[in-house]
Parts: structure tokens; C-alpha cells; sequence
């Protein structure tokens, strides 16, 4: 799949700001007065900031509006409710804290798990498609909830929480990539099937369709940078798991504290270039590649 | 709405026979002929006459090499557009509702003043069906030419697809797949037609006639005895030449 810097930008900084939202929400930390308003202002800058630049891939973004119509059966449209659910309720509660002191619980409590919810119908936009076998699997949504609760609570400075969280994503990470590389294979999808040709014999791509490329090609067949993999896995466990883990045991500082946040975010943008560049879109069976 | 509608009894589909398609493109043609100046956007090219063409297509042949495991390899030509699914997974992701499945006939088509152009469809399609134009950001994709085949301000010939219309060697029929009795559901039974990627749980419309099997030619030549190699004897002039270009530095042995 194409590696959209739109779409890349959207899952890390939305991920990151609605797991601060969830933290927030829950109460794990209540500030009052100008201090909420800082910590609120940063998490809606991520949140909404993310949303923003999801839009910039649309080919008609001033229609956007119409997306909230389809919940029944579209998970995009789904986030989108969910994500308006989330941001009006955790303003009505940041608006409690910032302007009256006082914490309304349960306002709080129904902002943070609709700001998870928005988490994770993102991740089902990806889990659902039956049509790129490596994203198909519960470790999509788990990553996704995983990596914004971990975020978040790196964001708001809960080192113990955080330490623990980045501990389990790193690990559950290195299991999804290990399941994933063989879900292709193993799909049950593969140039017989696609063409129906299969019995009368091996099935090889002979010619294009078109000299040139196409829409299908340049959004579903990515291979460019794909043979680095390896070495942006390994720098992908670094920066977004093992040393914010490590920056946040050693004795606390607000510069190792931002330290590790940079670290964690640019960790994140490379998993989830990854996430796109690695995903194969069966599609590219009729092109013979991958 | 996406919603899919309950699977309704007239489906309207293509039957495309891969033994007789010769690989000419002209449905490819008539296609993006027909429907850039008919329903919805034109389907816009990109540095048509450039360095690196590209455009949109609902409508695309493609070529494969079969090889079985005893004789010679196969070189079937393969014609591939919207197969129309019952269970069409590019209706349900659609977030507007631009994407739907009609209850009368089975069609799938894009409402484009509803398209946002999120691409989503296009994902969840495992047959590449779907394209996004990249002049009017809008999704397109197969219509059935449903602005031909109940027009009837055309003679009644030219009621169906253009793709069908135009195809010179007959390998591409149109009608109802929902009727046993159609013409299109009896070749269908009659020849094994099949689904592509049945696995992905789409239930396509559109089916795929196979390839028959290869004539086998017997091995009989009228020429064959005047077309023997000179020098199998290796006797005379042409023996001696044989001999003597051989033994040359690097002659054929």
C-alpha cells in the first residue's frame, strides 16, 4: 500500500492525542485551571491537528461532512461520529476543569473511552480488508489502542504506566510483524485464484495492460523501500519502544522526558510507514507483483 | 445508502470468454470512448502524449502465460472490469453513501456528487474494479453502461454494453445472471464458467468462461521428407564440408 504522509501524520498524532484525551478523561491526572488548559490545548492540537491532515488525501475534502451519514456499515464514517462524540464530550469536561476547577467524573469517564473508541475504528478501517491479508488480524486494533494508551500516558508523564505499556507494544509489535509476514501466503489468495486459471497450469504475468502505470499501481503496489524493512523494523523498536523506556528509568528530567517523547513520535511515523509500505494489496496479483 | 440491498433476482452482469478474446483492447476503447463523454466525470489522462502516461480506465486487458506441466505454454488474454459482486465490499466501506448496490438490477455505480474521494472502496475491491480520477478526485469505476442498455433513444442493437457492442471476436456477452433460463446463465452452465478469487467472499456477478483445451496436432508433415537436414548422411561434398568446417578452431561439432 502507498505510504501517504497524510495518512501517516493522522494515525501518529491523532493516536497520540486521543490517548492523552483517554488519560485525561479518566483522571489518572486532573489539572485545574491554566495548567488543563495546557494539557487539553495539546492533546485537541494532536487530535484534531491528525484529523486535519487526513483530510488532505481526499479528492474532495469540502464534502467531508457527508462521511458522518454511512455508520451503519462504514468504519470511516464510524470514526468520524466517534471522533466528534470524543471531542465535544472531553471539551465539556476540559471546559469544567479549565474554567470552574471541578471535575465532572462521569463526563470524563465517557470522553476517554470514546476517545479509545475513535482509536479504534480507525484501526478497523485497516483490520476489516479481506483484501490486504496482513492488516486482517486482532493485532491491528490491539497495536493501535496499545500505541495511543501508551502515548498518552507517556505524554502526561505517568512513567510507570508509560515504561509498562512500552514494554508490552514493543513485544506485541514484533509479534504482529512475525504473524504478518506469512498472512499473505497463506491467505488462500493467490495468481490461480485471481485469474481462475490455476488448472491448467503455473500462471505467470505476460503483459500489462498498459505500457504505463495507474491509479492501482501507484496506490496498492509499493515495493520502493521495501528491502530496507529489516533495518527500519530494528530503528522502529528503538526509538518509539526501547529508549523512551530507557530515558524514563533513569533519574527524571524534563529534557530527558522531551527526549523521549521525539523519540517515541518519530518510532511511531516509521511503524507506521512500514504499516503502509509493507501491507500487499491482492490486487497486485494481476500485475504479477506484490 | 451503503447498505447492500437484499440480493435482488435480476443480476446484471458479463459473461467474458478467455478463449476467445484475441487481446485487442478494443473494449478497453470503446469503454473510455463511451464513458468520458457520457455518464458521471470523463475519465482524464495525465501526460497522455508524455513521458509517463497515465489515465483512467474501467476497463483493462491483461495478459498471462499458463504453463502446464506436459506441452506448450498458453498466452490467454484477460479482460477485467467490474464484476458487479452481490456481496460487494466497495458498497459497505463507502463513509457518504456515493457507492451503492441498485435493489432492481444488481448494478454497482458511484454517486459522484456524493464521492469525498477517500479511496476506501478502491481498497476494499480485490479485482482493481475501482479507480480514482485524478483530474476530478472522484472514484470511478464500471457502469454497465447503464446509460446505454435501457436507452432507448438507441436502436435496440446498441442497448447494451459498449464493451459488448464492440468486441470483434464475440468474446464478451451481456445479459441477466440471475435468470437460469438467460442466454448468458446457459453458457455459463454450459462451459463451467467460474469466479475470480471466490475466496475473498465477494459472490462476483460477471463470470469467466475458461480456455478450452488445446487441440492436439498430429504428427503429420506432407513436407517433412524435403525438409531434412542436408548433412544427416554426412556423404559427398556437402559430408566433406561438414567435416572440414568442424574441424576448424570453434567449428559445430
Amino acid at each position: 500500500m502507498h505510504p501517504a504522509a497524510s495518512v501517516i501524520i493522522f494515525n501518529t498524532f491523532s493516536g497520540l492525542g486521543f490517548g492523552l484525551l483517554f488519560w485525561l478523561g479518566l483522571g489518572v491526572l486532573v489539572p485545574t485551571g491554566m495548567s488543563a488548559f495546557i494539557w487539553f490545548t495539546l492533546a485537541y492540537l494532536f487530535a484534531v491537528g491528525g484529523l486535519i491532515a487526513s483530510t488532505f488525501h481526499l479528492g474532495h475534502p469540502e464534502r467531508a461532512v457527508k462521511a458522518f451519514s454511512q455508520w451503519k456499515t462504514s468504519w470511516l464514517s464510524r470514526e468520524g461520529v466517534c471522533a466528534v462524540i470524543a471531542l465535544i464530550v472531553m471539551a465539556i469536561y476540559g471546559a469544567g476543569l479549565v474554567f470552574a476547577g471541578t471535575r465532572l467524573a462521569l463526563v470524563g469517564i465517557i470522553g476517554g473511552v470514546a476517545s479509545l473508541g475513535v482509536v479504534f475504528t480507525t484501526s478497523m478501517i485497516y483490520a476489516q480488508m479481506k483484501t490486504v491479508p496482513r492488516w486482517r488480524h486482532w493485532t491491528t486494533p490491539a497495536m493501535y489502542l496499545l500505541l495511543s494508551i501508551s502515548g498518552g500516558a507517556l505524554l502526561s508523564g505517568q512513567i510507570r504506566i508509560a515504561a509498562v505499556l512500552l514494554i508490552a507494544g514493543g513485544i506485541l509489535q514484533i509479534f504482529a510483524w512475525g504473524v504478518g509476514d506469512t498472512r499473505f501466503k497463506t491467505s488462500g489468495t493467490d495468481m490461480a485464484t485471481a485469474t481462475g486459471l490455476g488448472h491448467i497450469g503455473k500462471v505467470r504475468a505476460f503483459e500489462p495492460p498498459h505500457t504505463g502505470t495507474n491509479y492501482l499501481m501507484r496506490e496498492f503496489i509499493h515495493q520502493v523501500g521495501r528491502k530496507h524493512a529489516d533495518q527500519l523494523r530494528i530503528i522502529t523498536i528503538g526509538l518509539a519502544f526501547v529508549l523512551p523506556v530507557i530515558l524514563l528509568l533513569l533519574p527524571f528530567s524534563h529534557i530527558l522526558a522531551a527526549v523521549a517523547v521525539l523519540s517515541h513520535i518519530a518510532g511511531v511515523l516509521t511503524l507506521r510507514w512500514l504499516f503502509f509500505a509493507q501491507a500487499e494489496h491482492v490486487v497486485g496479483l494481476y500485475y504479477g507483483k506484490r | 445508502m451503503t447498505q447492500l440491498p437484499p440480493p435482488s433476482a435480476k443480476k446484471l452482469g458479463l459473461v467474458i470468454d478467455l478463449d476467445t478474446c484475441v487481446g485487442c483492447h478494443a473494449c478497453v476503447v470503446s469503454c473510455k470512448g463511451w464513458n468520458t463523454e457520457n455518464y458521471g466525470a470523463p475519465l482524464s489522462d495525465q501526460q497522455a502524449y508524455g513521458a509517463d502516461p497515465s489515465g483512467t480506465f474501467l476497463n483493462r486487458v491483461h495478459s498471462y502465460e499458463v504453463q502446464p506441466d506436459q506441452g506448450e505454454a498458453q498466452l490467454i488474454h484477460f479482460p477485467k472490469s467490474c464484476l458487479h459482486c452481490e456481496d460487494a465490499p466497495c458498497v459497505t466501506v463507502c463513509p457518504t453513501g456515493a457507492s451503492y448496490k441498485r435493489a432492481e438490477d444488481g448494478i454497482v455505480l458511484v454517486n459522484e456528487s456524493d464521492c469525498i474521494g477517500c479511496g476506501l472502496c478502491a481498497w476494499a475491491c480485490p479485482y482493481g474494479a475501482r479507480e480514482l480520477d485524478a483530474k476530478e478526485g472522484v472514484m470511478k469505476k464500471c457502469t454497465l453502461c447503464v446509460d446505454r442498455i435501457y436507452n432507448e433513444n438507441l436502436p435496440e442493437e446498441d442497448r447494451q454494453p459498449a464493451c459488448v457492442r464492440t468486441c470483434p471476436a464475440g468474446a464478451r456477452h451481456f445479459g441477466d445472471l440471475g435468470d437460469e433460463e438467460s442466454d448468458v446463465s446457459k453458457l455459463v452452465a454450459e462451459r463451467g464458467g467460474f469466479d475470480l478469487m471466490p475466496e475473498q467472499g465477494t459472490k462476483p456477478v460477471n463470470k469467466y468462461l475458461p480456455p478450452r483445451p488445446k487441440d492436439e496436432m498430429p504428427e503429420f508433415d506432407v513436407l517433412a521428407p524435403y525438409l531434412e537436414p542436408v548433412a544427416s548422411d554426412g556423404k559427398g561434398f556437402v559430408g566433406w564440408l561438414d567435416k572440414a568446417l568442424s574441424s576448424l578452431p570453434g567449428g559445430a561439432k
